[in-house]
């Protein structure tokens, strides 16, 4: 089967879940769409089961934070090895409690990287079956990938920060 | 050295009145010390600096050549370093049994110097089951290592004693099935006697006699490595895995002790292995009337033989080959050698029941063999040995490098 | 040792009256081959591991919260520090994210060297990775062999771009510096003396009864699970899997080069295991000094670098590139928001998802069959951890 363009793949996704996904924003390989947070473990589903999309691979996941908009973006690339096409999806959580639902039960590989995205920005994937710190450790407070992060004082008696050595 | 005494109390040398087992003590101490400071601890140390400099060659670099002439002090500087080391028990460690395990070890490498020969004349003890003490001397080590492992209050000691024990005691089982085969052959336990009855040519020897004292030969080496936890078989201090498996939470001397039993057991691996398969300290000269010249000709040959086959194969074949796993190991033992060692011990008695005098052409037949097999390996690798000079213009594009590496 | 967050199920069996208990191990952070800072808590039951489970972040150095701060330009020496082993492709994976973002375009000859740099590099980062499975195994003549050859790669890089490891070779927009007068013809001379050198490590280690027995059917990874682990590069292959971004999916100059891709076939067990992953690699080294020489000849004259404003402000947007990197494919996901400094850098790297398959591929091996595994998965630290 032939690989699809973003195009052909959005506008399936449209027909099937109508208003929940976005508009295709964007061009060429990195054209994505914002799709609602409630739908996304569908549109994973339908993306990965279906025989045409065949999207057996999740490539890469990524939280962004936009303080601006308020919301916290979670970005998901998907890629088909079967079809040799791609899709890009990005999913919108409010910053003050952003919460997403997981799709670690589609991709294994989704596991380790919503960790890692709970642990540096802070959002909590609803159904990931461990969520806990990946790199930080265990009691660190705070999500330091957070723009507005200001990491603490000291963290069990090591000081954070350091006296300029250039200064006279 | 029990004549030697006798005679030494006929001529009067020891003053009256001291009784006889007083002298003997004395003069165990005196030639036990004799072996183990002037042979033993020396070739513990010097073996180091063998296996360093063999091993820096193997891998393209030069190894140990600082501290003294071609790094020979090497090993004596290490030696005393690790003497002055801190000496570190770990808090949690059971105190007793940590510091009493090197030594536990050191007896059982140290105590099979008593009944090794070194030449006709120069035996410490020559018992009439000499070769059942040394075999049985050597599994000390065991109990030291367990020990060890269990002492250090460390998971990954644990498991590199525990290796280690049912590594050594598995590999008993085939090394002393064969040593039977030599035993049936020489009627007798004794290591002088089985010297005794070899001859010092390459076809007299116990390895050529029949194909089943042949196979017992490699069978008894790769048993012998396994004891001595050499690679292929060195899992107990698996570098890569267990840091240094039993020996992690040991510095300085106790450190020293272990790898000294363990360097040192390699040159015991090949006195036995010289004695029971290749002659021996065998000369083709009587020499009656020059002891001297005669014992230092024995001893030379005794050397020889024991260290090429105990040390220098093994540093080769440690330098080369990966290690095995435990259940590889524990498979390669119990379900292909033992079964071997037994075929060579049947085959053995039933040969010695068909030809009760050997069959010459065999021996001829297998001499040959292990000629063409090592003449056609020193063809192989003329071209190597032809190469093996390092210079500088092979390790740097930088043309303006011209210098040698200093020897 | 910390446990916290490992809380793992200690069984007690009562065997008879003998109870027993699984042992619990904690291998690393520090330790000889665990490949850079890594922690395993393993549970094993004697020699036979029930669960071997991560501990990653030893590591983090918070290298994306960087980019923010350091601007386009300024990143370029972190991501050398992204995996050091393999510096080149970290460089080259930046600098064409942002030249995507701001659709500069690249000289034909920066391309060139950029290539050669990086299947250099890639040689570079394999024979550590070859030399270090070997050492781990057991065997360490190999790993010194595989050193003494990367000294030659070393003397090259030093005298291209100033650096044995982290290189800083590649900018936005092109090359730092232009290939050193008779600098091509001495790396000519050391593929003349290296890919013979590649025949005698297969003589030596790659085939040798001991070694393939340690790795043969060890922790099979089977096609799907491959990509649903999102295992890449050599990982990827070892497993069957017939796919390089070179030549799917490429970039720079690689259209027009001539290579192979090998994957594994199950020559000493099974398709998927540790032997596949060890053997792609030792080919994979072959392919790219075909590759080298290709370029060689072919390598244009021109500009190194493209015009590119100190100020560099790409227009808002985001893009994700990937780059054959030596542990697979490396993925860059870059926003920008107009400013002088990006707005988000994530780096989804190979090792991170391949020390993500480990608990699942590593029950009932034994102790040393995860070190074997490790080994063969090629993970390095901070690629991991970032």
């Amino acid at each position: 089967m032939p690989a699809l363009e973003p195009a052909a793949i959005h506008a399936q996704l449209r027909r099937r879940f109508g208003e929940a996904v976005g508009d295709l924003v964007g061009s060429g390989r990195d054209a994505s769409a914002t799709v609602a947070p409630a739908v996304l473990p569908d549109v994973c589903r339908f993306l990965k089961t279906d025989p045409a999309l065949a999207f057996d691979c999740l490539s890469n996941l990524s939280g962004v934070d936009y303080p601006k908009r308020n919301v916290i973006q979670v970005v998901y690339h998907l890629f088909s090895y079967r079809h040799r096409h791609w899709c890009v999806l990005k999913v919108d959580a409010n910053r003050d409690a952003p919460v997403v639902p997981t799709v670690s039960h589609l991709w294994s590989h989704a596991n380790w990287q919503e960790r890692e995205v709970f642990d540096l920005l802070g959002v909590t994937f609803e159904g990931h079956p461990d969520l806990r710190r990946i790199l930080m450790p265990e009691d660190w407070p705070g999500h330091p990938l957070r723009k507005d992060f200001v990491e603490p004082e000291e963290y069990h008696g090591i000081v954070t920060s350091r006296e300029s050595l250039l200064k006279p | 050295m029990q004549a030697f005494v006798d005679g030494l109390i006929a001529r009067g040398a020891v003053p009256a009145g001291v009784p006889v087992w007083a002298v003997y003590l004395g003069a165990m101490l005196v030639f036990g010390g004799i072996v183990v400071f002037g042979f033993v601890l020396p070739i513990a140390g010097i073996t180091t600096w063998v296996e360093r400099r063999i091993m820096g060659r193997m891998q393209s670099r030069i190894g140990p050549n600082r501290t003294g002439p071609i790094g020979f002090l090497q090993w004596l500087a290490d030696g005393i370093k690790n003497l002055l080391k801190e000496d570190i028990v770990p808090k949690a460690a059971d105190a007793p049994l940590f510091k009493l395990a090197p030594y536990i070890v050191m007896t059982g490498f140290v105590g099979t110097f008593a009944a090794l020969p070194f030449s006709s004349a120069l035996i410490v003890a020559d018992l009439n089951v000499g070769i059942l003490y040394v075999t049985a001397v050597t599994a000390l080590v065991v109990v030291g290592i367990l020990m060890a492992g269990w002492a250090s209050n460390n998971k990954w000691s644990l498991l590199g004693g525990v290796r280690s024990a049912a590594q050594i005691v598995s590999y008993e089982i085939p090394a002393g099935l064969s040593i039977f085969p030599i035993v049936l052959l020489t009627g007798s336990l004794s290591m002088q006697t089985i010297i005794a009855r070899q001859g010092w040519a390459p076809w007299a020897w116990n390895l050529f006699e029949n194909p089943f004292t042949f196979l017992a030969f490699f069978v008894f080496f790769i048993s012998a490595l396994a004891e001595g936890n050499r690679t292929p078989f060195d899992l107990p201090e698996a570098e890569s895995e267990l840091v240094a498996g039993f020996a992690t939470e040991y510095s300085g001397m106790r450190n020293l002790l272990f790898f000294m039993a363990e360097w040192g057991n390699l040159y015991v691996i090949g006195a036995i292995a010289t004695t029971l398969f290749l002659g021996g300290w065998r000369i083709p000269w009587a020499l009656d009337d020059a002891p001297v010249l005669r014992a230092v000709l024995e001893l030379a040959t005794f050397f020889a033989k024991a260290y090429t086959v105990g040390v220098l194969l093994p540093i080769w074949l440690r330098w080369t080959l990966p290690r095995i796993r435990v259940d590889q190991m524990m498979t390669m033992c119990w379900k292909y050698l033992v079964p071997l060692a037994f075929v060579n011990l049947l085959g053995t008695a039933a040969w010695m029941v068909a030809f009760p005098a050997g069959v010459p052409a065999v021996r001829a037949a297998l001499v040959v063999l292990v000629a063409g097999l090592a003449l056609a390996f020193l063809w192989r690798v003329r071209f190597h040995v032809r190469n093996a000079r390092l210079t500088r213009r092979h390790l740097s594009f930088n043309p303006l490098s011209t210098a040698r590496v200093p020897w | 040792m910390s446990l916290a967050g490992f809380e793992v199920e200690v069984q007690r069996e009562v065997d008879g009256a003998l109870a027993t208990e699984d042992m619990t191990l904690s291998m690393g952070p520090q330790h000889p081959s665990t490949h850079g800072v890594l922690r395993f808590v393993v549970r094993a039951d004697g020699e036979v591991m029930k669960e071997a489970i991560p501990d990653i972040g030893y590591l983090h150095r918070s290298i994306e919260k960087i980019a923010e701060k350091v601007g386009w330009h300024g990143f370029i020496p972190y991501t050398d520090r992204v995996d050091y082993v393999a510096a080149m492709f970290c460089n080259h994976g930046w600098a064409m994210a942002v030249e995507k973002l701001a659709g500069i375009e690249v000289p034909r000859r920066a391309e060139y060297c950029r290539v050669i740099a990086d299947e250099l590099c890639r040689i570079h980062s394999h024979l550590l990775s070859v030399g270090s499975m070997a050492m781990d195994i057991g065997a360490f003549t190999p790993f010194t062999h595989a050193i003494r050859e990367r000294e030659y790669l070393n003397d090259l890089f030093e005298e291209l771009c100033g650096a044995r490891l982290t290189f800083h070779y590649m900018r936005i927009g092109g090359v730092g510096w232009d290939l050193p007068p008779g600098w091509a013809e001495k790396v000519r001379r050391f593929l003349d003396r290296f890919e013979p050198i590649i025949e005698e490590y297969d003589r030596l280690i790659s085939y040798n009864k001991i070694y393939a027995e340690r790795l043969a059917n060890v922790a099979v990874i089977t096609p799907e699970e491959a990509i649903d682990y999102n295992l890449v590069g050599p990982n990827l292959r070892g497993s069957g899997v017939r796919y390089d971004v070179r030549r799917d999916d490429p970039y720079s100059v690689y259209p027009e080069l001539e290579f192979d891709v090998p994957v594994g076939r199950g020559e000493m067990g099974t398709v998927g295991d540790c032997f596949d992953r060890y053997i792609v690699r030792m080919r994979e080294m072959q392919q790219s000094c075909r590759i080298i020489r290709q370029c060689l000849d072919r390598l244009p004259d021109g500009p190194v670098i493209a015009k590119v404003p100190r100020n560099l402000k790409p227009p808002p947007g985001d893009c994700y590139v990937r780059i054959e990197s030596a542990r697979g494919d490396m993925g860059w996901y870059v926003v920008s928001d107009g400013t002088a400094f990006p707005h988000r850098c994530k780096i989804r790297t190979g090792s991170f998802a391949a020390i993500s398959i480990i608990p699942k591929v590593s029950r009932n091996l034994m102790i040393a069959d995860l070190i074997a595994v490790i080994a063969s998965l090629d993970l390095v630290a901070p690629e991991i951890d970032r």
